[in-house]
């Protein structure tokens, strides 16, 4: 019996591993090829590189001759922006939705939760009318608010979830203590919150660091582009060095590898808590 | 007296209230609705007309354009392939997404590790995802031009996504590959919330491990296997990046999906009535599966 469950556990643990390796093997090849010379990429795509080509990472961040670090400023920005703002509104409604008593509650809440039926390539023309009416057609705002709209329906039930489950006495103790609703909500509430808008912060940092549609509608000037539509355009003008193509890739996953490895847990945590309850 | 002051009290409170709300709630509720409702409702209305977004909207053409999209063969293909990547996630996708989860189980050591390599494609962008694999398949540098080839014959050369017939099996390898973590989780989650009085009673009773999972954990992940096939379904209807990253749905429209149809024939050519209209079909899809959905996981839940 013994016997059997070591044995059982081992190929276990053997399929895992191979299929740990399968899902890095994309990954892999393109580190690997990051670093090779274009006559080696092109004889030899597993080799480890050599020599060990790190100019190609040196062409990348030359400022004369990609815009790599403009398209990271861009996409830096928006995402702070685009953070920045949801937070903001999906705390304030959320917080109004679940600690205000007030008329048409309920309807009001599935007003906001109406825009989690549809994706929002369904809205995309009209939205692009719409900026382009408002003068915001290639710029950052043409890109953080519509994403931020789009986010809010998940992150105002994620937060109004998180704050239903405050309890009752915080909010007697500042009643008593003399605090209005603002002070409440500002001094006690998001303080106490810290989890929720963490994994709000996460997933809506990983949303915009990754979207592309909308960008590559609002946006035409090549100096606004975000970093996923650097690497098109990239790859677009440099389609016969793909060593240098492959290194570009690498530098665009970094940030959010790091995110990724830093905050997992919130961002496992964010997808459950948008699954379950949708 | 007392009887008197109270309900203007409480009037006067419960409109407070409402004042309060309104000052929470005016500015969620005006960027929702211009970015996210008035949208909508516009490619509702947009659908009915012949407009290039330019000038006013004055030329009504009826139903005509949802005629032209649901008669054009290049739609067909579109919604053919948004069906088959649907199609293809149910038998491919999600059983080895489950089968994993299974492996893994709740108390293997090293699990965590194992989970955070097969989520890690989910977080990637699907543009760098995109990119990355057309150099795996691209004819001179990737795969077909390598070592791999000289033992898998089939591979030598092959231009996969050059080539009508296999571009689009191609593309579905890369969804496969960045969505299964995703599913994974859902369902290393759906056996944490199983009793583990379960499995020992099930072994007790002399359950194999097959048995086990079969008739006692399968049953009881049916929520999450839902959540997890209502996910994709309205994944596969909305996707796009990845197919314009690689190759943009052609050669032939070999891989077009419905998004990069309205992207083609509405934003490109400038028709903005009637990529609105392909968007209200697409929405109505949409609103089928989700109608689908809650009917099935309602009646689940009552039975």
């Amino acid at each position: 019996m013994l016997v059997q469950n070591k044995f059982r556990l081992a190929i276990r643990y053997v399929l895992l591993v191979l299929i740990a390796f399968v899902t890095l093997f994309p990954i892999i090849l393109t580190v690997l090829g990051s670093l090779k010379s274009l006559a080696q990429l092109r004889l030899d795509l597993f080799g480890l590189p050599n020599p060990v080509l790190w100019s190609n990472y040196a062409d990348i961040l030359d400022p004369h001759r990609s815009i790599f670090f403009t398209n990271l400023f861009n996409s830096t920005v928006v995402m702070a922006a685009t953070v920045f703002f949801t937070i903001m509104l999906s705390t304030m409604a959320g917080f109004a939705l679940s600690k205000v008593q007030f008329l048409g509650r309920s309807h009001v809440y599935h007003y906001f939760l109406m825009g989690m039926l549809f994706p929002a390539a369904v809205a995309i023309l009209p939205l692009y009318i719409e900026i382009r009416n408002l003068g915001l057609l290639d710029t950052y705002f043409g890109v953080i608010l519509p994403q931020v709209a789009f986010g809010m329906p998940m992150f105002i039930m994620l937060a109004r979830g998180f704050f239903m489950l405050l309890p009752k006495e915080l909010e007697e103790a500042s009643v008593i203590d003399g605090c209005g609703p603002w002070r409440y909500f500002m001094k006690i509430v998001l303080p106490v919150s810290a989890p929720i808008l963490t994994t709000i912060g996460i997933l809506s940092m990983v949303g915009s660091w990754n979207s592309y549609f909308l960008p590559l509608l609002i946006l035409n000037s090549e100096s606004l582009y975000t970093l996923p539509m650097g690497v098109m355009s990239f790859q677009g003008q440099y389609q016969f060095n793909w060593q240098l193509i492959l290194a570009y890739l690498i530098l665009a996953m970094i940030p959010v590898v790091i995110f990724y490895l830093l905050a997992q847990k919130y961002i496992i945590a964010g997808l459950l808590g948008g699954a379950v309850k949708e | 007296m007392d009887n008197e002051i109270k309900p203007r009290r409480v009037k006067k409170k419960s409109k407070n209230r409402n004042l309060v709300a309104l000052g929470f709630l005016i500015l969620p509720f005006i960027v929702y609705s211009l970015f996210v409702i008035v949208p909508i409702v516009q490619a509702g209305y947009y659908g009915f007309f012949k407009w290039n977004g330019l000038g006013p909207l004055t030329h009504f053409v009826g139903f005509q354009n949802f005629i032209t999209i649901l008669t054009d063969s290049i739609f067909h293909k579109a919604l053919y392939h948004n069906f088959l990547i649907v199609l293809l996630s149910l038998s491919l996708q999600i059983p080895t997404s489950l089968l994993i989860a299974l492996l893994i189980g709740r108390r293997l050591r090293g699990s965590a590790f194992f989970r955070s390599i097969f989520f890690l494609p989910y977080i990637l962008s699907e543009v760098i995802a995109g990119v990355m694999w057309t150099f795996i398949y691209h004819p001179q540098f990737g795969i077909s031009n390598s070592i791999l080839a000289d033992f898998i014959p089939a591979l030598k050369d092959t231009a996969f996504l050059g080539n009508p017939d296999t571009v689009f099996y191609a593309i579905f390898v890369v969804l496969w590959w960045k969505y299964f973590g995703m599913h994974m989780v859902l369902y290393i989650a759906g056996l944490q919330g199983i009793p583990e009085e379960l499995e020992e009673a099930a072994c007790i009773d002399g359950a194999s491990e097959i048995q086990l999972n079969w008739h006692v954990i399968l049953p009881l992940l049916k929520p999450t296997l839902m959540i997890s096939l209502f996910l994709s379904i309205i994944g596969s209807i909305q996707v796009f990046d990845i197919i314009w990253s690689m190759g943009q749905g052609d050669p032939i429209n070999s891989a077009e999906t419905m998004v990069t149809y309205l992207y083609k024939f509405g934003f490109q050519r400038f028709n903005i009535a009637y990529g609105s209209a392909v968007a209200i079909i697409i929405f109505a899809i949409c609103l089928i599966t989700n109608f689908l959905y809650q009917r099935f996981t309602a009646k689940h839940q009552t039975i």
